[in-house]
This record gives structure tokens, C-alpha cells and sequence, in this order.
């Protein structure tokens, strides 16, 4: 499998998936 | 000394956009411009004169931004980092914004003076930096999507519906 990293679009999709992943950890997990 | 908090946030902003501007040039505009630069002999240009500038003032602005985002966190700095209630969306941006500043100065630039010739290294050894050091510019991209939407919805909550 390639690294999404080594593309552009790759990274900046893997960042906003990043994003969600981290928003539904953040605010259901940890807590506003 | 009100006016403080003024002008750390000033500062903080402009440091901000000067560190994520030229990542994302590094990363949008400079790594495709060097490939075709390579293939017409022409990337010298690029590697002596302004790669070395980009990175002075991209990783000093990176300092600059995370001093003046903790001086922003003052006494509430342990409670963002340990996500106490009220400051973990903050406490996300602060600690994604710390873990780009670590790569900024361990993985980017300790393997980009390789590169560019400013420490000695073998032709090896240039290869896994040069690596090392897109995969990390690379990582810091993806990294900043997450970290600005977190800094944006801690100092803005209303906004974002919390």
C-alpha cells in the first residue's frame, strides 16, 4: 500500500480525516 | 500590562502565518518546483538561495508561534495540556502545535542541513534525510488540517456549536 504522505492529496485528505477521528475522540471521550 | 494578551495573540497570529505559510509552500509549491527544477538543471537556484532563507524563518517563526501561544495559555497552560474541562479543543491545538515545533526542529531541519550541505554527510546518508525530512514536512502538513481547526474552535466555541 502506498504512504498517502508521499502524495499531496494524500496528505491533505489523510489531515482532514485526522481531523474528524480527533474531533469524535476529543469531544465524546475527553470532554468539552 | 491588559494589553498583553493583545499582543501575544498579534504576535501568535503573524508568527502562525509566516510557520504554516511557508510549510505549506515547502509542501504545495517548493517539493514539485524542485523536481522539475532537477530535470532542467536548474534546482541549484532553489537549494543555495532560497530553500536556506524558507528555513531560517520557518523554523524560528515555529518557536516564536508556540512562546507566544503558551505566554496566550498563561496560567490555564497545564490545564489545556492535561484537557481539563472547558480547555481540551485548545489543549488539542496547543499539543498538535507542539508536536510540529518537535518536528520542525528535530526531523525537518536536523536532516535538511544535511541536505543542503550545511553539515557533512555522505551521498547515503543525504538519501534518508532527505526522506526523513519530506515524510516529517509531510507529516507537519497533515498535522496543521487538524491543529487549526482546533485552535480556531477553542478560541471561537460559539461557531463551532459548543
Amino acid at each position: 500500500m502506498q504512504n498517502p504522505l508521499d502524495s499531496l492529496w494524500g496528505t491533505v485528505i489523510s489531515g482532514f480525516v485526522l481531523t474528524l477521528v480527533l474531533f469524535v475522540v476529543v469531544t465524546k471521550f475527553i470532554g468539552v | 500590562m491588559e494589553f498583553l494578551p493583545g499582543l501575544e495573540r498579534w504576535f501568535h497570529l503573524m508568527a502562525g502565518v509566516m510557520w504554516i505559510g511557508l510549510l505549506y509552500y515547502f509542501n504545495f509549491v517548493q517539493v514539485a518546483a524542485m523536481k522539475a527544477a532537477t530535470a532542467d538543471s536548474t534546482a541549484a537556484g532553489i537549494s543555495k538561495h532560497v530553500a536556506p532563507r524558507a528555513l531560517l524563518f520557518f523554523r524560528w517563526a515555529a518557536v516564536v508561534t508556540w512562546l507566544t501561544g503558551a505566554g496566550l495559555l498563561g496560567a490555564n497552560f497545564v490545564s489545556a495540556f492535561t484537557f481539563r474541562p472547558g480547555f481540551a479543543l485548545i489543549g488539542a491545538g496547543a499539543w498538535l502545535g507542539t508536536i510540529m515545533l518537535i518536528n520542525v526542529w528535530t526531523l525537518i531541519w536536523r536532516n535538511q542541513k544535511k541536505i543542503l550541505g550545511m553539515v557533512a554527510a555522505t551521498d547515503a546518508e543525504k538519501v534518508t534525510a532527505r526522506r526523513v525530512a519530506f515524510l516529517a514536512s509531510r507529516t507537519n502538513t497533515m498535522l496543521s488540517i487538524p491543529m487549526l481547526f482546533f485552535m480556531a474552535a477553542g478560541a471561537h466555541s460559539g461557531q463551532f456549536g459548543f
